[in-house]
């Protein structure tokens, strides 16, 4: 680890400041990405943004009945509260699917948005990679890459995002507000993070001197159907190697109304395709429809190496997730069993 | 003593539970000495080449750091390398850190940072740089030639010769199979972290994480020539070790080193991503061919099997032990073969070889049953042999029939249907596997001492070098003292893992409660002999002549008596491997139910039953602890855990449990262990088998036999992940 200062904001606008003067800072939420990322100097601030002082913590309904949800409100506040549970159980739901409950107690919106990607090579400093070291090189193109992108990966980074919650937000369409030295400003959710290309160092579209606020959720679907589904290596405490966050309504005809689909593990982003999902309107909720959008959804995915089943295993688990959507049975996060 | 009050046999609470649940046990981390440094290793980014730089300056600037060693500047130690020979080191040059500017791994140790606290020592390892001149690398056991080792490992059974022709009775049997198995590198990860703190002084106390005190403490003495030192190893608690602390690890001799150069007192504590450069259970390639004639009889078993090993020692395990010995067969086969690797050696991980050996062998069975027909464990009972064939003698006693009885029962294995994709419930596919398990049962090679000594408040003190790594060692010894002594478990009190105790060989291969555990037992005899005839001449014998004299006041009356003179006894316990009439082992079987989503290749393994005949069970809650946890392992073998290299790099790169998965709670579910009476008074003096291995050996290919018949896939690469079994559907 390298030696930092550490310092304690006591207003937003005193901590846009100290990233502004300190080249090389970072804003520390739950630091349960951070400190790790630095005890294996992966990340090496000379300044430590403390924020855990600002009024960031707070869950508010907004008056058009959407949702605001401050950066410091811990992942496990967010799954377990009431409104939240009551009007978007997605969101709940894939929070439940990630880490470990001391993980979660610990873990912040905020934090959990900036996550870095798990691609090990990231993580270990004695090898080559491009994200970390940019012109290093990539050796997951070559090498261990099982669970790298299939879908929007660049020749310079195959890493994917890692986020559980994420793929929900995507879904569920939420805005990141944030603020920087020039005033406040939102950001879709589609938007926020970024695919690879070129600089692959930069993970978001949030400047070096930004802060985040809150996530907005727009207003809650009347009578949505959801289901997260969240396929690992393990039952449980495992990063995705693909997850499906499903929003779905159907009309009384039967057929879809409205589809929000997001991929996670996938790509560098929460993965969503808004023609794809256009072409499930007004069509019936059945399998060959699930599947056919699932196809599209997929289309354009390349496999390296290792990783050609995920293409496969990606379109089987949105199909189920739509099917568990469509039939009222969301994936518990609880009994492993997947139905 | 009636059989009422005995505790032997009985499921005893841990004596040595309430430290460890209060933090007071003591482990080697956790000793805290005044002035003491700590240190870091500076690892290798390559895996094969010659250092041509390393710059110290940056770090011996940072602050607080007391001194950086590198092959440059270490202190002197013996540069001859079978000096450095240890009790389970296999046939080479064992790996010495910081001998010369060789790298022979990914991950090893070209220096060491000493600081003043253990921060500065981690953060002033980064600023070490170092330069490399990288020769080409193999780290894939594809890619690397087989040959034969040309000098066995003391210690492994050799391979048994070839019986009949099996090439010809393969060629022309009916009905046969064969099919090549591969498996990942795993990693022992115990809870406890490699780590040491050495007390430096007249006598060096090395407080270490290690299996054997005794064999750390001569290695020492001999690398470092400690002359006119007392050299005294301590290792009171162990968290665990599998196998990777049977040898002096990497962190004691960086420690020590450390405390010699600098004079000081030093502590080592490898962190979790260090631990994969230490040792791993080899991976090997096997190609197992199994004939068999319309019965179901075997014509002809054939086992090829290909380890890996490192460039500089020949790593060798029991990989096809078994065999040779576990089925009536007339034409038997078996190659054992190694290919060098530039890795770590590989050392013995819980059950070596046996574990990776039977997955091929169970698994071969399970395919050639389904080409007979048949059901697999009928076939396993049509080929069940009360002989060891491969040294023509009898077993001491084989219980595995019972097991195959008692594990199918309560498993409900006659209501199985035979072919597979037949069982299914919802989405998910079910399956019912199930293998056979054998580990050696054996006294250790070496002998073992045992001490036990009359303190003054009239309790026994019973001491013994040989370490508990977790297993319940403390308990069981206690156990066998206290019957011995006809007493209660309260007036025994226990001192083991320490090297100043009475001698005992490794902790490893199961053997530790039928040796150490029959020294315990004949001390405690002669003890009470000592105890007789001193009370004869000393004339306390008026209290009576039984359990009266054993009484503490009657002992410490004794003592008074003796005018300071002390009561103790010491026993020796040897055993003898030659001319041995019969054959010893330990048996199980086990049945697992798999359930797996045909769409999305999750796999649960939901149920699975152990039936285990392990000779006499000393203490059945400690025992069944064993069982459970080796399953548990046995999981992880079979779905998880994966030391995957980078090969272009020659990296293993699982650095901690993020990328290294083990099984979690939520991938465990019904463990149902059940043992099977056994009685053998062959085996070992107290009919003890052991059973530290046996748990593990035939959980994977179970499991394995079991998604086959859940599916219809054979999965013959170990651990079965999801993009295997994925790939595998979709063919
Ligand atoms: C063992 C383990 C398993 C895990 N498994 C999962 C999993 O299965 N699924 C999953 O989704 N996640 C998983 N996680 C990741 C976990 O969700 C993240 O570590 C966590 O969400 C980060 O939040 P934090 O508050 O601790 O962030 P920190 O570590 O404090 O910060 C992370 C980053 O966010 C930045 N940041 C924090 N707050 C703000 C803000 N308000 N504005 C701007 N930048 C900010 C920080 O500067 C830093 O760069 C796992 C983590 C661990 C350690
Ligand atoms: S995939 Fe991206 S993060 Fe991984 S090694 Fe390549 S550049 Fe680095």
């Amino acid at each position: 680890m390298k030696r930092f200062t550490y310092v304690r904001a006591a207003s937003i606008d005193q901590a846009i400041e100290s990233l502004s003067v300190h080249a090389d800072a970072k804003l520390l939420a739950g630091g349960t990405n951070l400190i790790d990322l630095m005890k294996y100097d992966v990340s090496t601030p000379t300044t430590i943004i403390d924020i855990n002082d600002l009024p960031l913590r707070e869950i508010n309904e907004t008056a058009d009945g959407g949702l605001r949800v401050g950066a410091l409100v811990t992942n496990s506040e967010v799954a377990i509260h009431p409104f939240v549970a009551r009007h978007y159980p997605l969101l709940a739901s894939a929070i439940f699917a990630g880490a470990s409950a001391q993980l979660r107690n610990a873990a912040t919106v905020g934090g959990n948005l900036m996550q870095r990607t798990r691609c090990p090579y990231f993580y270990d400093v004695l090898t080559p990679c491009n994200k970390r070291a940019p012109g290093s090189g990539c050796p997951a193109r070559t090498g261990l890459n099982r669970n790298h992108a299939i879908l929007g990966a660049s020749q310079l980074c195959v890493a994917t995002h890692p986020s559980d919650m994420c793929v929900a937000l995507a879904a569920i369409g939420a805005t990141i507000i944030v603020q920087g030295p020039n005033g406040v400003r939102s950001i879709p959710l589609a938007d926020f993070h970024r695919l690879p290309g070129d600089s692959p160092e930069k993970d978001t579209t949030l400047v070096d001197d930004e802060i985040i606020l809150d996530i907005f959720l727009p207003p809650v679907l009347e009578h949505h159907r959801y289901s997260y589904l969240k396929i690992r290596d393990r039952l449980s405490y495992a990063f995705a190697i693909v997850s499906a966050a499903v929003l779905l309504t159907i009309n009384d005809e039967a057929a879809v109304s409205l589809a929000h689909i997001a991929l996670g593990g996938v790509a560098h982003k929460p993965w969503r395709n808004t023609a794809a999902e256009a072409l499930l309107i007004g069509r019936p909720a059945s399998r060959v429809n699930f599947d056919q959008f699932a196809s599209m959804l997929l289309s354009g995915s390349v496999a390296l190496s290792e990783n050609d089943f995920k293409i496969d295993l990606a379109h089987r688990t949105v199909v189920r997730a739509l099917e568990q959507a469509a039939s009222r049975t969301p994936q518990s996060q609880f009994d492993k069993r997947v139905h | 003593m009636d059989q009422e009050q005995t505790v032997t046999g009985k499921s005893i609470l841990r004596v040595d539970g309430p430290q460890k649940v209060r933090g007071e046990a003591k482990y080697a981390a956790e000793y805290n000495i005044p002035d003491l440094l700590h240190a870091y290793v500076v690892t290798a980014s390559i895996a094969k080449g010659r250092i041509l730089s390393i710059d110290l300056a940056a770090a011996r600037r940072f602050p607080g750091v007391v001194e950086v060693l590198s092959h440059k500047n270490r202190p002197w130690f013996w540069p001859v390398s079978f000096l450095y020979k240890d009790a389970a080191g296999p046939p080479g040059k064992p790996f010495v850190p910081l001998d010369d500017d060789r790298v022979y791994f990914s991950g090893q140790p070209v220096a060491l940072v000493i600081a003043e606290n253990y921060e500065a020592a981690r953060d002033a390892a980064a600023l070490v740089k170092v330069t490399y001149k990288a020769e080409q690398h193999t780290t894939d056991l594809a890619a690397s030639t087989a040959f034969k080792p040309r000098k066995r490992r003391i210690g492994v059974a050799p391979v048994p010769h070839p019986t009949g022709d099996a090439d010809l009775a393969f060629a022309v049997a009916p009905l046969k199979i064969e099919s090549t198995y591969t498996t990942s590198p795993e990693n022992h990860h115990p809870m406890e972290l490699f780590a040491t703190t050495v007390k430096w002084g007249k006598i060096v106390t090395v407080y270490d994480k290690t299996q054997s005190p005794k064999s750390v403490e001569l290695f020492l003495k001999v690398a470092f020539r400690l002359i006119g030192r007392k050299v005294r190893v301590v290792s009171t608690y162990v968290g665990g070790a599998f196998g990777l602390g049977l040898r002096p690890q990497q962190s004691v001799f960086l420690a020590v080193m450390a405390a010699k150069a600098l004079e000081r007192s030093v502590r080592l504590v490898l962190p979790r991503d260090h631990m994969f450069a230490l040792g791993y259970r080899a991976n090997a390639v096997q190609t197992v061919s199994l004939a068999a004639d319309e019965q179901g009889r075997l014509q002809a078993v054939r086992h090829r099997a290909v380890a890996a090993t490192s460039q500089f020692e020949d790593a060798q395990d029991p990989m096809l032990l078994f065999s040779a010995s576990l089925y009536r067969c007339n034409n038997i086969k078996l190659t054992y073969e190694l290919a060098k690797l530039d890795t770590v050696s590989p050392c013995d991980m819980r059950a070596p070889g046996a574990a990776t050996g039977m997955f091929a062998l169970e698994s071969a069975m399970d395919e050639l049953a389904y080409v007979l027909d048949m059901d697999p464990l009928a076939l396993r009972l049509t080929n069940y042999t009360e002989r060891d064939q491969s040294e023509n003698r009898p077993f001491s006693s084989k219980a595995l029939r019972e097991c195959y009885a008692l594990g199918s029962e309560r498993f409900g294995w006659h209501k199985r249907s035979r072919a597979p994709r037949s069982m299914r419930e919802d989405k998910e596919l079910i399956g019912w596997g199930m293998a056979t398990g054998a580990w050696e049962a054996a006294m250790s090679p070496a002998p073992a001492r045992a001490k036990v000594m009359v303190r003054s408040d009239g309790k026994f003190e019973v001491t013994s070098s040989i370490t508990d790594i977790g297993t319940g060692t403390y308990t069981i010894l206690s156990q066998i003292a206290a019957d011995t002594l006809e007493t209660t478990m309260d007036r025994v009190v226990i001192r083991l893992g320490d090297s100043a105790l009475p001698f005992n060989p490794i902790q490893g291969g199961s053997w530790t409660a039928a040796t150490s555990g029959a020294a315990v037992q004949s001390a405690c005899r002669k003890l009470k002999s000592t105890i007789r005839s001193r009370a004869k001449h000393t004339g306390v014998l008026g209290r009576g002549q039984g359990a009266e004299l054993l009484s503490a006041s009657a002992l410490i009356d004794l003592l008074k008596l003796q005018r300071g003179r002390k009561l103790s006894a010491t026993a020796t316990m040897f055993s003898f491997p030659f001319g041995k009439k019969f054959s010893s082992a330990t048996h199980a079987a086990v049945f697992a139910e798999v359930r797996v989503d045909e769409e999305l290749s999750v796999v649960r393994v939901t149920r699975i039953v152990c039936a285990v005949a392990a000779g006499r069970i000393l203490n059945p809650n400690t025992a069944r602890s064993q069982i459970i946890g080796a399953t548990v392992m046995g999981i992880g073998k079979a779905l998880h855990e994966d030391a995957a290299y980078d090969h272009n790099l020659g990296r293993c790169m699982a650095h901690g449990f993020a990328d290294y998965h083990i099984p979690t709670n939520a991938d465990v579910y019904d463990i149902d262990v059940v043992f099977v009476d056994e009685t053998d008074a062959e085996v070992s003096p107290l009919g003890v088998k052991g059973v530290g291995e046996i748990g593990v050996v035939a959980v994977a290919p179970a499991i394995a036999n079991a998604i086959f018949h859940a599916t219809g896939e054979r999965m013959r690469h170990l651990p079965i992940t999801i993009d295997r079994l994925a790939r595998a559907g979709s063919r």
